[in-house]
Order: C-alpha cells, then sequence, then structure tokens
C-alpha cells in the first residue's frame, strides 16, 4: 500500500436476520434495529442497522487492506445517515471503499474509507490507522514496518 | 434543557472485570461476518504473536456500551434516553482485545457541547487489563436532539 493508492471496494450484504444476530452478538437490543413499530414510532423510516454494525462492515475492510486482524491501531466514524434494511429476502448493500493517505505516526499508513448504501453516505470522517505489512512469511522478525 | 457542563471531567468507578472469551469471539465475529483465522484459531492468533484469539476492531464496544450506562443513566446528567442518537464512536487500540482478557472500563466524560438546540456528550472510555495495562480506549459522541428536531446529524439513532 502507498500513499495515494485506491483500495479495491468491498460490498457486503445486510438482511434483518444480520441485526438481529448482530444483536445478539453485541448486546444491543435497542427494538429500532429489529421492530418495525418501534422505528417508525420514533420517526425512521423503518428498521435501521445498528451504527456499530456499519462500522464493523468497515472494519472488516480495514482488516483485509490492512492485511493483518491486529494491524489496526486507530479507527473512528461519524454516523451520518441510517442503514434502513428492509423486511425481505435481498437487504441492502453496504460499500465500503478506501483510499490510502500518509499517516502521521511512523510505520503506519492512514486510510479513508467512503462508506455508502445506495447514493446515501452512512458514514463521515470515516478513517482508520493501519500498521504497515509485515513482512512475507520467512523473511525475518515480525517487529514489521520494514519498507 | 441543556446538559450540565459541571459533569466534563467526571469520572465513574471502574467496572467489575469482563472475561473475553474465545466462543464470545467466534459469535461477535460470526455476527459480522468476518473469518479472520486468528479470531478462530488459537494457533493461527499465536503465529501472528498473541497467546489467543484477538477480537475484531469493533468488539470492544460489547463492553463499553454497557460501561457507558453509567453516564447515560446518570440521574444527575439527566439525558432523555429516547432522543438519544449515536454520532460518533472511536477505538485507539494499545493492542488487539484476546480472550483470556480480564477488562475493566473506567468512563471519563470528555466533552458537553450544545449546538442548534441539540447537546453533543463525548465519553472516553479506558478499557485496561488485569494489570492495568491500557489496552484500547473507546470515545462515543452521543447526540442528545432537542426538542425542536433539526438536526443533520447522527440519524443513526442507534443509542
Amino acid at each position: 500500500m502507498l500513499p495515494g493508492e485506491r483500495l479495491p471496494a468491498r460490498t457486503y450484504r445486510v438482511t434483518r436476520g444480520d441485526l438481529v444476530r448482530y444483536a445478539g452478538a453485541s448486546g444491543d437490543f435497542n427494538p429500532i434495529h429489529w421492530s418495525e413499530r418501534a422505528a417508525t414510532a420514533v420517526g425512521l423510516p423503518g428498521v435501521i442497522a445498528h451504527g456499530m454494525y456499519t462500522m464493523a462492515l468497515a472494519g472488516r475492510a480495514l482488516v483485509d487492506w490492512a492485511g493483518g486482524a491486529d494491524a489496526v491501531v486507530d479507527f473512528g466514524v461519524r454516523f451520518t445517515r441510517p442503514v434502513a434494511v428492509p423486511d425481505d429476502d435481498t437487504g441492502v448493500d453496504v460499500v465500503v471503499g478506501g483510499v490510502v493517505k500518509p499517516a502521521v505516526e511512523e510505520g503506519c499508513l492512514r486510510i479513508d474509507l467512503t462508506v455508502t448504501c445506495g447514493t446515501d453516505k452512512v458514514l463521515g470522517q470515516a478513517r482508520g490507522v493501519v500498521r504497515e505489512p509485515r513482512p512475507a512469511a520467512g523473511a525475518g522478525a515480525d517487529a514489521g514496518a520494514v519498507r | 434543557m441543556p446538559l450540565n457542563q459541571s459533569f466534563v471531567g467526571r469520572t465513574y468507578p471502574p467496572t467489575p472485570p469482563y472475561t473475553v472469551g474465545r466462543e464470545k469471539i467466534r459469535e461477535f465475529a460470526a455476527a459480522i461476518g468476518a473469518s479472520d483465522p486468528a479470531y478462530l484459531s488459537p494457533e493461527a492468533a499465536r503465529a501472528l504473536g498473541h497467546p489467543d484469539v484477538i477480537a475484531p476492531p469493533t468488539f470492544p464496544v460489547a463492553l463499553t456500551m454497557a460501561a457507558g450506562g453509567q453516564v447515560i443513566d446518570d440521574p444527575l446528567l439527566g439525558i432523555d434516553f429516547t432522543r438519544v442518537v449515536h454520532g460518533e464512536q472511536r477505538f485507539h487500540y494499545a493492542r488487539p482485545v484476546r480472550a483470556g482478557d480480564q477488562l475493566t472500563c473506567v468512563c471519563v466524560v470528555e466533552e458537553i457541547t450544545s449546538r442548534a438546540g441539540n447537546d453533543f456528550l463525548t465519553t472516553r472510555t479506558d478499557v485496561s487489563d488485569v494489570d492495568g495495562a491500557l489496552v484500547v480506549t473507546v470515545w462515543s459522541k452521543l447526540v442528545v436532539r432537542g426538542t425542536n428536531e433539526t438536526t443533520k446529524e447522527g440519524p443513526d439513532a442507534s443509542r
């Protein structure tokens, strides 16, 4: 990865079932993520994904690009638009793109993420800082950050 | 009714230790569709230099959201939970969370601001292991919408 490089976009399909599963795994049982009645009562268009679920999907892309589950040093987002998830078998697609930027920390790279659902930008100011990829296995110490 | 500015800097008592389990990490990874071997296989995690499986980057929210309840439910702060939406979230990692960790959360009210009739509350949660070493710092910015709803921010409404 080099600064300026555009990373291959990742697409994640989100269904109602995914939200129920995420609710259980994360402990966030807010009914706006599984009940149409609860969601519309507070003025939402319908059931929406947990913001933290959308962030987790963006995190998957970040880990993929960084080439290691333990390479993420910093990860932050702003929740700008809800991801409405229809009650059907198709769900919606969340698309995560990324561009490499120079990082402020030695041995690290910054990745700015673009996270969209349809035409909506659902996360804003989404950026991760990742350690630069380790040398290939057998290439020596794993202290990393060799370029 | 703007939030009480005197809460800025307030630190809440440490939460009881939360023991991170391998199967909890597996469940969380499956829920977000992540299949990196380091989340699932102790051998794969050890090959990366970790003593046991590691957790995906946003896993700490499973602890910090509950810990943040100390602040959100503090009757003296007086947040109307029905008007709270999640505005921002950030994690800064000293190392990945891993199975076997016994993690304690300390919540601090870092910032309270008001703009256009809405209140913005930023909490910082320091997540430390049993030796007191910092593992991850977690910031959450919550938006408490004013009764006059014209906010552009945080329509996620997930918190």
